[in-house]
């Protein structure tokens, strides 16, 4: 699964700690999640989507969709 | 965005230091249990079966905190729990039984240790956490 997080997080100048700690999570997950090797659950998901104040999809997109 | 101490992060910290103390309480009455009736209460049974009792009943605590340590951690530490968790099964049901079958068939002289197979349980699930933990990185 491919995100923007990365993308979403530097824009606002966050570090990836300060990310971390808003979406409860450790700076590990966020990380995994950013490089791609951990796909986060929906719950997560949503928390994100929540916090940028966008849409799961516009975060988050299936790599056979893309 | 302001600075935010993290809920998961406290609670953590918490739980692996509560963890921490209901494992060494259980390892202290193990040995109690252990080694009391030879060097402490010269075998009396009533005594052995107290300690044995009183170690069974922290081991139950400490499964409970080992179970909300667990609940607490975020999910990508759940999930490196959980692969280390199953390899160590894995790992524990096939070689320890083989284990049993090399001592029951007399192909080893030494007789099958069950704390052989804790400890390759043990070694195994630390492994498997720290591979873990590089692979997340």
């Amino acid at each position: 699964m491919k995100n923007r997080l990365k993308v979403l997080r530097a824009e606002r100048d966050w570090t990836q700690a300060q990310l971390a700690a808003e979406l409860d999570v450790s700076r590990q997950t966020i990380n995994a999640i950013e490089k791609g090797k951990f796909d986060p659950s929906l719950p997560l998901a949503f928390r994100a989507a929540r916090l940028f104040g966008l849409s799961i999809e516009e975060i988050f997109q299936d790599d056979v969709a893309a | 965005m302001s600075k935010k101490t993290s809920d998961w992060q406290t609670n953590s910290v918490k739980n692996t230091v509560r963890l921490g103390f209901w494992t060494l309480g259980w390892v202290a009455t193990m040995a109690v249990a252990n080694f009391g009736p030879r060097f402490l209460w010269d075998h009396n049974e009533s005594f052995t079966i107290l300690a044995i009792l009183v170690n069974m009943a922290i081991g139950g605590g400490m499964i409970l905190a080992n179970k909300r340590h667990l609940r607490g951690l975020d999910e990508l530490h759940q999930k490196i729990q959980l692969e280390a968790m199953a390899i160590s099964l894995g790992v524990g049901l096939v070689v320890g039984l083989s284990y049993s079958n090399l001592d029951v068939t007399n192909i080893i002289s030494a007789d099958a240790e069950i704390s052989h197979v804790v400890i390759l349980m043990g070694l195994t699930y630390l492994a498997s956490v720290i591979v873990g933990n590089r692979k997340y990185r």
